[in-house]
């Protein structure tokens, strides 16, 4: 074991970390947002289908990763509508309307996929890695972090817009008033409908940008079911995140490193069999929960939908 | 944001013809299921003016402040703004017609500091003008003479000032008209005493302001004009003339009887008049045996509180004893200790002989120990249950409610339909949610839960709040009947000294948690509690 802390162990174990937390990072941003404004979208993992599907078709006849990327966005801001239409504008339950569109859209992706591509997975190329020049000679570090595909960049810069506007701006204030007292936003004349709307629309965005980011960048095939639980893991990182964008962060690259992890360990020669691999990223939810679900912080009238005037 | 910095008054000012109404309601018609809740309203508001608007607890009053700040659409009617009819769709078409509200139930948010609760709904988008909202902030609190600190969350204010934050927020923007539905139900009578100054401030400059009250002396303090609702109907206006001309007891006989009806005129002198306490105790008798006592009792404090220390006191039987002091000194700390609802890290509390230190909230109950909170919708009551459930919510699982784990509604009903006659709570049906009720009724059905199913003592946490003067009476009525008839003890936290005086055999004071002092309610007595309540301070 005195080779744990190679450059190759860490390396791998950094990169693992980057391709796996990706889209945990992107989903887990997109309900932050949303949970902040009160909605809690137990749908997460079913716009993350809809993206990862949408986002390979897209990128498979156009030949286009980032056209496949940009699909993937468009499908899951199109799955968020559900939620939109149910949720907000009827104010029918969250977990209930939630559950029903992770369902459907496991039930549509697979069939769509099979109807199209039968038992064949076709493959993508893998996407251009952006080589940030001097940054990746850091010895060890370097190669792992800074050479990474641009959209890897642009989640990470994300990152910092959603904690600016969430922290700075207008838009941000209202958002998380609709997730502590909508009736407070709405006496301020400020649409609770529309700033809750806006704020799963970003969450189904980043859910499927997440999703086809999985299928095009991590994987590069669509296989059904390939979320595998990473949009509750996003849901998990958002509650544990209490509202923080660099929570969010931290949040999905320890899973992700988690995830990696064993990978790394078979670099260096350590075996770990596969079971034990496939249970690591839900033990590492297990234990954050333990140790960390008392400082979760929730906006007090999360879940509950408004209509002005009842009480 | 030019609009922030304007000054208060906004619009309106000297040149403002006052003889024209600047708000007008004309046939207002509101119903909910099982209730009219406005029939057929008409007033009408001037600049320069305060007017009164009174009314029995569910008389309508709110629900009329709602449809004239875009919260709720009325059924019929029409209203007019400067002699034009307008449409007030939505809370933002209130606000951009200039009417300032600040509501019945605080819509504060408590995480928010004072500053990001000022600047909700002043912009749009990625813009957000702190330095000019700062500004404005500090003009205004100028201009009321209140000093508020912009950086500190809403949650942590004393209620008096989470209040002045409230109107500065409905002020915020020019607005012409003020509405401020029972904003000194909270308040400590320093706090009053503030609101009525800025009130006065804000009506030289010129704002039409409608105020909502329980407390008649305030109405006719401040107020030009009173009009009453009754069962959502207007029963009568008084002119200014009237009530600038009348004296005050008249006045206030003749604004009883309109509420209640002729035969409640005689309730206008309860405790209403400050300075005139007429339900003074007489000294009675009191068993020595204690019912409740603590000892050396500590809690520590949470966030913005500030707990109490080495607390020690004892309930007799059948006694009524105060707690006074000004809001935020440690009451809520103190009675959830007591009921249980919070560990207490130094001291016992003893009930009937016995420690009950750590028994749980239901075996309290149990032992006869009651508690009326004085958060009626966030703990007091389950607003999406009906009105019958919220009435036998405390013994959920007992017979006769429930047997063998299956709830037996007729009982719960026969029972409810008891409470809900004995009390007065005026609801549709016992079925009814009960969220839907009218603040004070709310209120009624809290009292009802626990004044029910043989008490030994009473935990009350300002139980008056809200209602109106008949319903007071009745409450504070039973009260004393409890202890005197019953032997029920008491333990009365109230902000509110004449109702202490009112009721309470001692009077024991709370400052920054800690009891500074036990006094016997007799003559003088509210001299040596006024001055315990500020902890000695020159102030
Ligand atoms: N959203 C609602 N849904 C159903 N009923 C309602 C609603 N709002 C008010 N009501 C009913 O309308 C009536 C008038 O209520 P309102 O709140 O206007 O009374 P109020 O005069 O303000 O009383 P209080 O002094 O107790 O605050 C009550 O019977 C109440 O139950
Ligand atoms: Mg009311």
């Amino acid at each position: 074991m005195s080779n744990l802390l190679t450059s190759t162990f860490l390396a791998a174990l950094i990169s693992g970390g980057i391709l796996a937390g990706m889209p945990l990072l992107l989903a887990g941003l997109g309900e932050m947002v949303s949970e902040r404004a009160g909605v809690l979208n137990i749908g997460l993992e079913g716009m993350m289908l809809m993206g990862g599907y949408a986002g390979f078709v897209v990128a498979l006849y156009s030949h286009s990763h980032w056209l496949g990327l940009f699909g993937g966005l468009l499908a899951g801001l199109v799955a968020s509508t559900v939620m939109v239409i149910f949720c907000v504008r009827l104010g029918l339950d969250q977990i209930v309307v939630g559950i029903a569109l992770l369902v459907t859209a496991e039930g549509i992706t697979s069939v769509l996929q099979r109807a199209q591509f039968g038992t064949t997975y076709p493959r993508l190329d893998s996407m251009a890695a952006l080589k940030i020049p001097v940054l990746s000679g850091i010895p060890a570090l370097g190669e792992s972090l800074f050479n990474q595909p641009l959209v890897v960049y642009v989640g990470l810069a994300l990152v910092a817009v959603a904690h600016w506007v969430l922290r700075s701006t207008s838009m941000g204030l209202h958002l998380r008033a609709a997730g502590e007292k909508p009736q407070a936003l709405d006496a301020a004349g400020v649409s609770v409908t529309a700033t809750r709307s806006v704020a799963l629309l970003v969450t189904g965005s980043l859910g499927g940008l997440g999703g086809a980011y999985m299928s095009i960048v991590g994987a590069g095939i669509f296989v059904p079911f390939m979320t595998h639980g990473a949009g509750f893991i996003g849901i998990v990182i958002a509650m544990l995140s209490r509202g923080r964008a660099v929570w969010v962060l931290i949040g999905a690259f320890l899973f992700g490193m988690s995830v990696s992890l064993s990978t790394a360990l078979q670099l260096v020669g350590v075996n770990v069999p596969q079971d034990v691999v496939n249970m690591l990223p839900f033990v590492a939810v297990l234990v954050a929960l333990v140790i960390f679900a008392r400082e979760a912080y929730l906006p007090a009238a999360l879940g509950s939908p408004y209509v002005r005037g009842s009480r | 944001m030019v609009e922030m910095t304007r000054p208060v008054a906004g619009r309106s000012g000297a040149t403002r013809d006052l003889s024209a109404p600047v708000v007008e309601i004309r046939g207002i018609c509101k119903a909910f299921p099982g209730v009219v809740a406005n029939d057929d309203v008409s007033l009408a508001v001037f600049g320069g003016e305060v007017h009164c608007l009174l009314g029995e607890n569910g008389a309508g009053k709110s629900t009329l402040m709602n449809i004239l700040s875009g919260m709720y659409q009325p059924d019929a009617g029409s209203i007019m703004v400067d002699g034009q009819e307008v449409r007030i769709g939505s809370p933002r078409d209130a606000l951009d017609l200039g009417i300032g509200t600040v509501y019945q139930h605080t819509t504060l948010i408590p995480v928010f500091t004072v500053l990001e609760n000022l600047l909700l709904g002043q912009g749009r988008g990625l813009s957000m003008d702190q330095k000019g909202a700062l500004a404005g902030l500090k003009k205004v609190a100028a201009d009321l003479g209140v000093d508020v600190d912009p950086h500190v969350q809403a949650g942590r204010l004393a209620l008096g000032q989470q209040q002045q934050v409230e109107i500065i927020k409905a002020l915020w923007g020019g607005s012409r008209v003020l509405i401020l539905d029972e904003p000194t139900s909270m308040l400590t009578p320093q706090g009053i005493v503030e609101l009525e100054r800025v009130l006065l401030q804000l009506k030289e400059r010129g704002l039409a302001i409608i105020f909502i009250t329980h407390k008649l002396h305030e109405a006719l303090d401040v107020g030009d004009r009173v009009t009453v609702l009754r069962q959502g109907r207007v029963v009568g206006t008084l002119e200014p003339d009237t009530v600038h001309a009348t004296p005050r007891p008249e006045l206030q006989e003749r604004i009883v009887g309109m509420m209640f009806g002729e035969e409640a005129a005689a309730l206008a002198g309860v405790a209403e008049v400050r300075g005139q306490v007429t339900g003074r105790r007489a000294r009675r008798e009191i068993s020595p045996e204690a019912v409740l006592e603590l000892r050396g009792v500590s809690v520590e404090p949470q966030r913005g509180e500030v707990g109490i220390h080495d607390v020690s006191l004892i309930v007799r039987r059948g006694e009524i004893l105060g707690v006074a002091g000004v809001d935020g000194n440690g009451q809520r700390e103190l009675a959830e200790a007591i009921a249980g609802q919070r560990a207490i890290h130094r001291g016992d509390i003893l009930l009937g002989g016995t420690s009950i230190r750590h028994a749980s909230i239901s075996a309290r109950q149990r032992q006869g120990l009651r508690y009326v909170t004085d958060d009626r919708l966030g703990e007091g009551t389950v607003s999406s249950l009906s009105v019958a459930v919220n009435l036998v919510l405390k013994r959920i699982g007992d017979g006769p409610f429930w047997r063998r784990g299956l709830v037996r509604e007729d009982a719960i009903n026969e029972c409810a339909l008891g409470l809900v006659e004995g009390f007065d709570i005026k609801t549709p049906s016992v079925q009814t949610r009960c969220g839907t009720l009218s603040g004070g009724n709310i209120q009624k059905l809290l009292l009802a839960r626990e004044l029910s199913f043989e008490p030994k003592i009473v935990v009350y946490n300002k139980p008056t709040h809200g209602l109106d003067v008949k319903t007071t009476h009745v409450v504070r009525d039973r009260i004393r009947e409890l202890a005197e008839k019953e032997y029920v003890s008491a333990l009365l936290i109230s902000t509110d000294l004449e109702e202490l005086l009112d009721l309470c055999d001692r009077i024991a004071v709370l400052f920054r948690g800690r009891l500074t002092g036990v006094v016997e309610n007799r003559v003088g007595a509210e001299w040596e509690v006024g001055r315990l309540m500020v902890g000695g301070e020159s102030r």
